[in-house]
């Protein structure tokens, strides 16, 4: 079973700062990490790999750096890395990263394709069903469990807002995956030691065949126009006097409010 | 995909016009042609004795015409048959961008039934595409995406709306990958650029911390996944006609198969996204029994109970609970914030909810900034307060009734 797994480097948010005067992020300074969600990406891929055997292959777009987070993911266990590096990358929207990362897919052959739900800094969960698209593959979104799982057939389940879905599929499939399918493991110290002296495969648009006219900013349908600090509340209000006093304010305004 | 004849091999023998289910072959000069009207159903292509029809994939261009897409387009999702509320908010935003751009509404309906329709029809939508085949009673992302796409294909709308649910989110992904144009997930507002007629789709971005207004202006459809709860109904019209045109699902399957539906059971609603008022707990509750209280007050008002992370990850309660960058975001009308000290990552989480009451010991928790009303003290006092006052109002309620 080849396994892919698709990772993003992201700023580490709980360690981001906002400048009260700006309300804009302070980024500098501020520590890489894999983006959460996935972490459970490559412990999925580990437990498939030691459930049914196979090989599981992380690769990740991104600047030169980002190959620390490969490393990061080879302490945990997988096998190979890519790195899909080029300047003409930059600037890729969810269309053209989803594009880049298929033609590297294709490039490197899997039966089971695994993303995290979603990336933490742009949240658009947009990027595991576009390549699975490309790809002509169906794909399986926020699963929390694989039930069942043979050379050609899955089982899994899918959360919803009130519960989940039981889903099955033919291999290959692509899969997103959420925080409660399992436990990311510690790196062991002959991991680190392997992934250290491990040679990570980089590849350029070229190497993958892409479309100069799919990739980076040309490639890209969306334009971000302009950004800006959300409105701040102005409405705030601290409920003053005895706890009793408190709540007698309180439901005397959301009266007023209507909501009570 | 598309069905193409071959001029070269056709002979015009007009054997496929019968096969046809559409109408959607002519014969012109000796030699057929596909019209509008096909559903790319492949039916014609067995007919053909000289295997003149073939499929293509034609490659999509980059550069379109926008002149010649027309018209706002909102997807209804729908669960066991029934519209889901986001598809009515979607009408009122929708119904707003159509009558700026001075153009039509129209939704698509998979999977349930024409009194459904009429319902989207009666909050605003001058037409509805409905299919009711039983494929689509269950969502399976492949053959909502390969019905959607084809429609869009035949009918080129300008914008195409759906909620950002765990349904549109998984799906319509797909939709703007095959039709090569831009997808802005979760927005929180849409508003026309009228010299240009884009649309300019404004969403959180960096865990909610900064705004941003995203263009798509060389691509068609321009195509968005709207937060749930966050856009107005518009006004529901009992007598407001509109058109049902349905439509056939031919040639489409579906490989992914929903096996089971399961709903968790609770006492209370864990269905967060929906709920008007959530009353949420974190690390001050100090033990799993806070929730009981909590559970206590959303059962009397209610409301649905969720909790931070840190509470999630305590044990306290589970994880389809937690509201947060890493769980749930929601904005309900009321959101209480119990023992949460308001870290960054549980603030982009629920924000944008209309009212924040927020209880702590901690007068310097950045909860309070968010908080439309702020209170400092124990909330094993001031919530067992709460509910007993509550509860005093709806007696003497009952009494001035009676």
């Amino acid at each position: 079973m080849n396994i892919v797994v698709c990772i993003k480097q992201v700023p580490d948010t709980a360690e981001v700062k906002i400048n009260p005067e700006t309300n804009t992020l302070i980024r500098e300074g501020v520590p890489s990490i894999i983006n959460p969600f996935d972490m459970h990406a490559i412990e999925a891929g580990l437990q498939i790999r030691e459930k049914i055997g196979g090989k599981v292959t992380v690769i990740t777009m991104g600047p030169p750096q980002a190959e620390t987070a490969l490393r990061d993911a080879l302490s945990m266990g997988a096998d190979d890395a890519v790195l899909l590096t080029d300047r003409a990358f930059a600037g890729s929207d969810t269309w053209a990263t989803s594009y880049t990362l298929s033609k590297a897919v294709k490039k490197i052959g899997a039966d089971i394709i695994i993303c995290g739900k979603q990336a933490i800094d742009g949240d658009t969960a947009q990027v595991g069903p576009e390549m699975a698209e490309f790809l002509d593959i169906p794909h399986i979104s926020y699963i929390r469990n694989i039930e069942e799982i043979r050379a050609d057939y899955i089982r899994v389940q899918r959360l919803m807002e009130s519960g989940y879905d039981i889903v099955e599929s033919p291999i290959p499939v692509l899969l997103t995956v959420v925080k409660e399918i399992n436990e990311p493991r510690l790196p062991s110290l002959k991991g680190k030691m392997a992934a250290k002296k491990a040679v990570i495969k980089k590849w350029t648009s070229s190497d993958i065949g892409a479309d100069a006219d799919k990739i980076g900013l040309k490639g890209s349908p969306t334009q971000v126009k302009n950004i800006f600090a959300p409105e701040a509340k102005t409405d705030r209000k601290m409920l003053e006097g005895s706890p009793e006093e408190q709540i007698d304010t309180l439901i005397q305004e959301l009266r007023q409010l209507k909501c009570m | 995909m598309y069905v193409i004849v071959n001029i070269e091999k056709c002979t015009g023998c007009e054997e496929c016009l019968s096969s046809c289910p559409f109408d959607a072959i002519d014969i012109k000069e000796g030699k057929a042609f596909i019209n509008e009207n096909c559903q790319v159903c492949m039916a014609c292509l067995s007919a053909c004795p000289e295997d003149a029809i073939i499929e293509t994939e034609k490659e999509e261009t980059a550069e379109i015409d926008a002149q010649e897409f027309k018209g706002v387009w909102i997807f209804a999702e729908q669960r066991e048959g029934k519209v889901a509320s986001v598809a009515y908010e979607l009408l009122g935003a929708g119904r707003r961008l159509s009558d700026e751009l001075a153009t039509e509404l129209s939704a698509v309906l998979f999977g349930a039934s024409e009194s459904e329709a009429q319902e989207l029809i009666k909050w605003g939508a001058d037409r509805v595409y409905l299919s009711v085949d039983p494929l689509f009673e269950k969502f399976n992302d492949e053959p909502y995406s390969k019905l959607l796409i084809r429609l869009i294909k035949q009918y080129q709308p300008e914008i195409v709306l759906a909620g950002a649910t765990p349904i549109g989110r998984s799906f319509i992904p797909r939709v703007a990958a095959k039709l090569r144009t831009g997808l802005t997930a979760d927005c929180t507002s849409l508003e026309i650029d009228k010299e240009t007629r884009n649309l300019l789709q404004i969403r959180p971005a960096f865990g909610g911390n900064i705004m941003a207004t995203i263009l798509c202006p060389n691509n068609r459809p321009q195509m968005a996944t709207v937060r749930p709860r966050v856009m107005k109904r518009g006004q529901y019209n009992e007598n407001r006609a509109g058109e049902i045109i349905p439509i056939k699902a031919y040639g489409i399957s579906s490989r992914t198969k929903v096996l089971e539906t399961v709903k968790e059971i609770s006492d209370i609603l864990v269905n967060l996204q929906e709920a008007d008022i959530i009353i949420s707990g974190g690390r001050g509750l100090s033990s799993p029994h806070g929730f009981k209280l909590l559970e206590e007050l959303a059962g009397l008002i209610g409301g649905a109970v969720g909790s931070s992370r840190a509470a999630v990850d305590e044990g306290w309660i589970s994880y389809s609970h937690q509201v947060g960058q890493t769980g749930k975001t929601v904005c309900p009308k009321i959101y209480f914030a119990c023992g949460i000290s308001g870290a960054v990552q549980h603030l982009v989480g629920m924000q944008s909810s209309d009212i924040i009451i927020a209880i702590n010991k901690n007068p310097e928790a950045p909860i309070f900034n968010v908080a439309t009303f702020g209170i400092v003290g124990d909330l094993y006092e001031i919530i067992p307060l709460l509910i007993k006052k509550i509860k005093e109002m709806r007696e003497i309620g009952k009494t001035a009734n009676g």
